[in-house]
């Protein structure tokens, strides 16, 4: 069921405009979008741009990295270090902040594309 | 499942919803059926003024709504149960659904209590219980000019506080009784609690009984038993609760003469198969209106469903809250008197602090007390009265700390028994934190949270479980390393030393060869430091790796704006630079303001807009002031021989000297530093990382100081030295530091924690102890020759500029959240 719902692919900006193993924000449909070069791993992740911390547009300045024997990736707020899993949004440094929104990204051709 | 037997549970509030998680956690064997009154799933009612502070309803949800349907739990919301057929054992909803049961869990909580005075219809009186009446004081206190709250209790206190931040104008609280908060602290405690809340401007009324609500449909007026008048626009009523027993009463189940359902020490109505749990429960003819007490009677439930032993037995109805920032606690029987008990009372009308501990008249033991304003000692206090713990000699010590240098006597967190409640929330003992220690090798905060939910209810029990980690690990013989993170097993200086041998120049490279995994927010900086410490290359040739500041050489503020800050070595500023300054943040309109080492700063840059201002700087002479940096900031300078009569030496020079050495080298935390002309030391150097002071026979070297949260003096280095000398030493000192100590560890941490302190420190910087000081003057020889002006590269180069963008897809667009307020004709950021 998950996999039937249609995802309208948006054309974003070149692979290169994201630094490896770093994140950029981008003005996706008019919604800030952070995009993550996860290039160590050769993945690509995108989420919300908004901490929900303190509601800062900040997540693309932070550190990407990853946690636990799973490896899962994530970021940290560059406001106060709050962490949050790429895959599934959710905040792995604190039970009480909400988790964020991840976005579907896929990259062809040399350009990135975010899935609204 | 078919077969399994049906648990029905009415009500889904904080305490119904801990069954129902509490029998998961030990049985899928029940087919759990709940029926909740409200529209939405249960919610934290204990933290819902933060629905005040920018929660929404989602963010205090106990568990989000399909954690229910995962969790195979049917969920009947917004259906109220009307009957209980306990004949037929059937509940009946107002949708007109039966559900069979086999038993029933009554969780049915509490409503606002409403005292019956005339007026107490009018439309804007409220009550403060749900989200919903939230929603509804929130519209009053849009446009009420005076708000007034009925009731000076706990709950009464929460409800003006939510008040003053909504923003009511007048914020009043009425009391019957003479005092504030009278079921948990006594008279002094209340009247230094009135004393901070007055403060913070709430207006308080006691021995004021409300006579009538008067006004013209809408409440205009309270009416007092003693012929005065209070106006208002607005009035939340918190006299207290009321136990929901009317779905008990129906069903011919035992209640209490002022309400509350009966139950036994097995939470067992009269009727064996239906419990009742929370604040709907009368036990022992009391009604527990805490959230502790209410978990515990859940886990009695459980057990007995699952044959089990355990019993409700009553509850500790210790607490500690922070009340409109006042904290406020009471323990233990807080007021019990002579002769039964003798009293120690601190009292600091000054700051605000009043602490009275009850002990026993054989002076053995703690029996209670009262804490106001300062409540850091609860968790030990009520350690001590809970497991009858002995008084150390002097009890005073335990509300007043020790005095003579010596360390409380007062038993430390591991003397406690195995039974010691810690997390009283989650019911997690001393016992069990141990064992989840010793015998699942866990070893940090987030790993025990996980392991025994201690910590994860008010969290105040926090500090208290990181002493038990600490203490356990240390117990174990375990050697404590200090490692970066997950990713790097090795210290700051293990792995700094590596690097060096093998030549590494990069992060990457670093994580290959001695790291696992891909990295982190701790270790990415660190190793960043440590190869600025090494190399000196240009930071941002690896941005990816650096914290925010570093990435954008600018400090990021409130709002994601950044402060840009030029270098003015020692305070010295020439009126072109300063007109230069004045017209820049002028054309970008920035806030500038002077800041405590000695230079200017200008606030409210657009990250896009950053490389053009530096530009601007750069080609006015200006360098970048490394204010983003984990290095040297400034050397704050008293004007010195050249100006004023007292001066000995040129205190101006050196600082400028001394600064355009040590400038933009990395070092594992900030340093600052100082020089003063004479020894009335205005450039306050002996509060520095490092600070000069001129004498008749030349310079006083002092090292390891710092002001911020823990201000600690530098101590003396060397005395009477020269020039030549003095930068050698500091040459040494500051590559030892660079080397040697952990990330983000200024220099009065790392001497703290040297063995030997300053007299060893002195031995190796001075008497070249361990044959270090030549390769230490070589070492910081070559990070003074690698220095570069970071923001000149950046001007000069188009890629590196590139990086100054907040869209990456719009370049010249700017973030349109950014928002700035004024204040007294300059722009600051909007608050968060």
């Amino acid at each position: 069921m998950e996999a039937a719902l249609a995802v309208t692919w948006l054309p974003v900006c070149q692979t290169t405009d994201i630094p490896a193993d770093g994140g950029a924000c981008a003005l996706v449909a008019g919604e800030q979008v952070a995009i993550y070069n996860f290039a160590r791993r050769g993945e690509w992740y995108a989420t919300q741009n908004l901490c929900p911390h303190k509601q800062q547009m900040a997540l693309a300045r932070g550190l990407v990295g990853s946690t636990g024997e799973l490896s899962v990736p994530k970021v940290a707020c560059p406001f106060h270090k709050n962490t949050f899993s790429l895959l599934t949004g959710e905040c792995l440094s604190s039970s009480d902040l909400p988790g964020i929104r991840t976005y579907p990204v896929k990259v062809e051709g040399g350009v990135v594309y975010v899935g609204l | 499942m078919q077969g399994n037997p049906t648990v029905v549970v009415i009500g889904n509030g904080m305490v119904g919803y801990k069954f129902c998680e509490k029998l998961l956690a030990k049985s899928t064997d029940f087919n759990v059926v709940v029926f909740g009154e409200e529209p939405r799933v249960a919610y934290d009612r204990v933290h819902l003024s933060e629905y005040f502070g920018g929660k929404t309803a989602d963010d205090l949800l106990m568990a989000p709504t399909n954690w229910y349907r995962d969790n195979g739990i049917t969920l009947h919301l917004g259906d109220a149960v009307q009957e209980i057929d306990r004949a037929s054992q059937t509940v009946h909803a107002r949708s007109g659904l039966v559900q069979p049961y086999d038993y029933l869990v009554l969780a049915t909580g509490s409503s606002a209590f409403v005292p019956d005075i005339p007026g107490v219809e009018q439309a804007g009186v409220m009550v403060y219980r749900t989200i919903e009446d939230l929603d509804e004081i929130k519209a009053y206190a849009a446009t009420a000019r005076s708000g007034a709250v009925l009731g000076g209790g706990l709950l009464g206190l929460e409800a003006a506080k939510a008040l003053l931040d909504l923003g009511v104008p007048e914020a009043h609280v009425v009391e019957f009784a003479p005092r504030l908060m009278p079921r948990q602290i006594d008279a002094a405690g209340s009247a230094m609690l009135q004393s901070k809340l007055e403060a913070l401007g709430l207006k308080i009324h006691l021995s004021k009984a409300t006579s009538s609500i008067v006004g013209e449909g809408k409440v205009e007026s309270l009416h007092f038993g003693d012929g005065s008048v209070l106006e208002v626009d607005m009035l939340v009523i918190s006299a207290g609760i009321r136990p929901r027993d009317e779905l008990a009463k129906l069903a011919g189940l035992d209640v209490g003469m002022r309400g509350g359902i009966v139950v036994n020490d097995e939470m067992q109505t009269t009727d064996p198969r239906i419990f009742a749990i929370g604040e709907c429960a009368l036990h022992g003819g009391m009604i527990y209106g805490l959230v502790a007490p209410g978990y515990d009677m859940a886990e009695v439930v459980v057990s007995q469903l699952l044959r089990g032993a355990r019993a409700f037995t009553g509850f500790d109805m210790s607490s500690k809250l922070k009340l409109i920032g006042v904290d406020v606690a009471s323990f233990g029987d807080p007021f019990i008197a002579e002769p039964h008990s003798r009293a120690i009372v601190y009292e600091d009308a000054h700051n605000g602090i009043y602490k009275r501990i009850n002990i026993s008249p054989d002076g053995k033991y703690l029996l209670g007390g009262v804490l106001v304003g300062d409540a850091e000692a609860y968790s030990m206090l009520l350690q001590t009265v809970n497991n009858k713990l002995a008084l150390p000699p002097h009890p005073e010590d335990l509300i007043l700390g020790a005095r003579g240098g010596e360390e409380a006597a007062g038993a430390g967190v591991m003397s406690l028994p195995d039974e010691a409640l810690v997390c009283s929330c989650e019911a997690v003992t001393k016992g069990m934190i141990c064992d989840a220690i010793e015998t699942q090798g866990i070893t940090d905060l987030a790993g025990l949270k996980k392991c025994t939910k201690a910590g994860t209810g008010c969290g105040g029990c926090v500090p208290m479980v990181k002493d038990l980690i600490n203490g356990v690990l240390t117990a174990q013989g375990a050697y404590i390393k200090n490692v970066l993170c997950e990713h790097f097993d090795y210290s700051r200086q293990e792995l700094f030393d590596l690097l060096k041998i093998n030549d590494i120049r990069t992060y990457d490279q670093a994580l290959d060869r001695f790291g696992v995994g891909d990295g982190c927010e701790v270790c990415k900086p660190a190793v960043g430091s440590i190869l600025a410490g090494l190399w000196n290359d240009l930071i941002i040739k690896q941005n990816v790796i650096q914290d925010t500041n570093d990435r954008y050489l600018a400090n990021i503020q409130k709002g994601g704006s950044y402060s840009v800050m030029p270098r003015m070595a020692g305070g010295e500023v020439s009126p072109e630079q300063l007109i230069v300054i004045g017209q820049i943040a002028r054309k970008y309109n920035l806030y500038t303001k002077i800041t405590g080492g000695q230079r200017i700063d200008m606030f409210g840059a657009h990250v896009s807009d950053l490389p053009d201002i530096w530009e601007e700087l750069v080609n006015a002479g200006f360098e970048s002031g490394h204010a983003y940096g984990k290095s040297l900031r400034t050397i704050k300078s008293c004007v010195g021989s050249t100006w004023c009569r007292y001066g000995l030496h040129d205190s101006v020079s050196l600082a400028i000297e001394l600064e355009n050495r040590y400038k933009g080298i990395r070092s594992p935390h900030k340093m600052k530093s100082g020089v003063s002309g004479c020894v009335r030391e205005c450039a306050e150097a002996q509060a520095k990382d490092f600070g000069v002071i001129a004498t008749e026979k030349g310079w006083n070297l002092y090292v390891c100081g710092n002001g911020g949260a823990k201000p600690q003096h530098a101590q003396l280095l060397a005395a009477d030295i020269d020039k030549e000398t003095l930068v050698k030493y500091l040459d040494r000192f500051i590559m030892f530091y660079i080397k040697t100590a952990d990330p983000l560890m200024r220099t009065a941490t790392w001497l703290n924690k040297m063995d030997g302190g300053i007299a060893y420190l002195r031995n190796v910087v001075v008497n070249d102890s361990l044959g270090l000081c030549a390769d230490l003057e070589a070492e910081i020889a070559l990070l003074i020759a690698n220095y570069h002006c970071e923001w000149r590269k950046v001007v000069e180069d188009p890629e590196l500029r590139k990086q100054f963008t907040h869209f990456v897809n719009v370049p010249k667009s700017k973030d349109p959240t950014m928002e700035f307020a004024e204040m007294r004709g300059q722009k600051m950021s909007s608050a968060w």
